[in-house]
């Protein structure tokens, strides 16, 4: 599950337009299963005038439930950062027994649906914990459940560009008597970078939106647990169709945001390797 | 050399340490716990009716979105990396939404549109046909949620296989139709079925639009994930351990799926 970088453009021979059919057969798809429903939101967010949006916006609680989703997942993106890119290294400079399968089961939670993750994750750190540990109904909860569902993006953006990291700067560096930590931070970083930061990118706008693995393990307290996904769905249970949009408004934004800086973080990376 | 290598182990057990806390332990935690009570309570309680009539209605979704999303995705993929046309960007900046907005905002806004109040409400209801706390809901939204997977597995492939065959192909007589089905298809083959799998998992383990859509209607609308979560919600926990390791069981064949997909894929 991997967003893709932009695809390079390629060089039109005759610059003839070609391809059409399937060109508008997809967009006609994508406007219709997409697109329209997207406009749906923002039309409804809308229906009250600007004001009414306004107001369901800065709405106390909303404003909590917002502030509280940008925060965790940032938090979210920055821990995935730094663990991500040390069990990329792991799997691909280390070498121990079962590596494949450990390399394997990274993907899981892609794989997992994210009801079972949140159960899963309250089976460990809930109320019937066998280590009494119990985080549950906490924000410590909900971070677990995002690290959980996002564990895959930094590790899988970051191991192929270690896997094809020359090694002879490496050995040059150490053969002028840089240690190990200096290779790493002024050697190797310097290429990881738009690896690490567009895989966090994606962890963020994952963690943004994300309501199956918080739903049961938060409690969805106001002011306390509550993530925006969940409060848009609370409002859409009371039957608050308008201020439900307003807020999915804003979540829209965001993605819209972080995709935009996906794409160029794919070009500062295409741009380092050349 | 000592002190490398003490580092370098190190961050070995630092790194699986990071994963058995997050990932390994849980998930073995929930197994451990579902059969706990023995085999056959887990039988029992995986092929209850409400459970059955969930298990077959999430296939019966996975196996109408997946076929639709291989069309759409390889149409797009083709469209994406072969077609010469104004708006191919657009398309391609558009096609990743689905990834990055949240699943609830997904059944909201089919709520919008062809709930009772929608904008294709009155008219849905007029002509006697409800998509929404229905079947057809599920579906819809189950296809939006999934429908970037082919694409970004099959657009890499198409790039880097370019179109040199494609236009013998041509060139030797052959029509559009054949040289699909003849070069490109086979030549895709492996990025096709990595698109599918992921698309089937996440069919079947799809929760938050589905959630929003479906009503939630007992023997009617109730996937699998809704089973876990009312199963949860009832205070029934050995039922929604069962059903999450009905679940977690299926994620576990998508993994293997995946990697013997992908080990036949870099050695074509």
């Amino acid at each position: 599950m991997s967003v893709a970088l932009p695809l390079p453009r390629r060089r039109s021979g005759a610059g003839i337009p070609s391809g059409g059919l399937a060109m508008g057969a997809s967009m006609l798809w994508l406007s219709i299963l997409v697109l329209l429903p997207l406009a749906a939101v923002v039309a409804r967010s809308l229906d009250g005038g600007v004001e009414a949006f306004w107001d369901s916006v800065t709405a106390r609680q909303a404003v909590g439930a917002l502030r509280f989703t940008l925060l965790i997942s940032l938090g979210t993106a920055a821990i995935n950062a730094v663990a991500g890119t040390l069990i990329a290294w792991v799997l691909v400079r280390d070498r121990f027994r079962g590596k494949s399968v450990v390399n394997a089961l990274i993907d899981l939670p892609f794989a997992l649906p994210t009801i079972v993750a949140g159960l899963t994750l309250l089976a460990l750190y809930g109320p019937g914990s066998p280590i009494g540990v119990n985080v549950a109904l906490t924000k410590l909860a909900v971070l677990l459940a995002l690290l959980f569902v996002t564990l895959p993006f930094v590790i899988r953006s970051v191991q192929p560009v270690l896997l094809e990291l020359d090694r002879e700067m490496e050995e040059a560096a150490a053969s002028l008597g840089a240690g190990p930590a200096v290779i790493f931070t002024r050697v190797i970083l310097p290429s990881l970078l738009p690896a690490i930061f567009s895989g966090a990118a994606l962890a963020f706008a994952r963690a943004v939106g994300e309501f199956g693995s918080v739903v049961l393990i938060s409690g969805n307290i106001p002011f306390d647990t509550q993530v925006a996904s969940v409060f848009v769905y609370k409002q859409i249970e009371s039957d608050n169709a308008g201020g439900a949009a307003a807020v999915s408004v804003v979540l829209l934004v965001l993605s819209l945001l972080v995709l935009v800086a996906i794409r160029w973080l794919g070009a500062w990376g295409s741009r380092l390797e050349r | 050399m000592s002190v490398d290598r003490r580092a370098r182990i190190g961050l070995r057990l630092l790194a699986l340490g990071y994963l058995a806390v997050l990932l390994l332990v849980p998930v073995a935690l929930v197994f451990y716990r579902t059969f706990e009570k023995g085999i056959g309570f887990v039988w029992e309680s995986i092929t209850t009716p409400a459970a059955i009539h969930a298990l077959f209605l999430t296939l019966e979704v996975a196996l109408i979105t997946v076929p639709l999303n291989a069309v759409f995705g390889v149409l797009a993929a083709h469209a994406l990396v072969r077609s010469r046309f104004p708006g191919k960007r657009l398309l391609d900046a558009l096609i990743d939404l689905p990834f990055a907005i949240s699943p609830v905002v997904v059944g909201l806004s089919l709520l919008l549109l062809y709930g009772r109040t929608g904008w294709f409400g009155p008219w849905l209801a007029e002509h006697g046909i409800q998509l929404i706390f229905s079947v057809p809901g599920i579906v819809i939204a189950t296809v939006f949620v999934s429908m970037p997977f082919v694409v970004r597995e099959v657009a890499p492939v198409l790039q880097e296989i370019g179109d040199e065959q494609e236009q013998a192909a041509a060139t030797l007589g052959a029509s559009p139709w054949q040289t699909f089905w003849r070069v490109t298809l086979p030549a895709i083959r492996w990025g096709l079925a990595y698109g599918v799998v992921l698309s089937t998992a996440r069919a079947i383990g799809e929760f938050g639009a589905v959630s929003v859509v479906s009503g939630k209607i007992a023997g009617e609308t109730e996937t699998l994930t809704l089973l876990v979560e009312k199963r949860f919600q009832n205070f029934d926990l050995a039922g929604a351990y069962a059903a999450s390791a009905l679940l977690a069981v299926i994620a576990l064949a998508t993994l293997g799926f995946m990697s013997v997909i992908g080990s036949r894929r870099s050695e074509s």
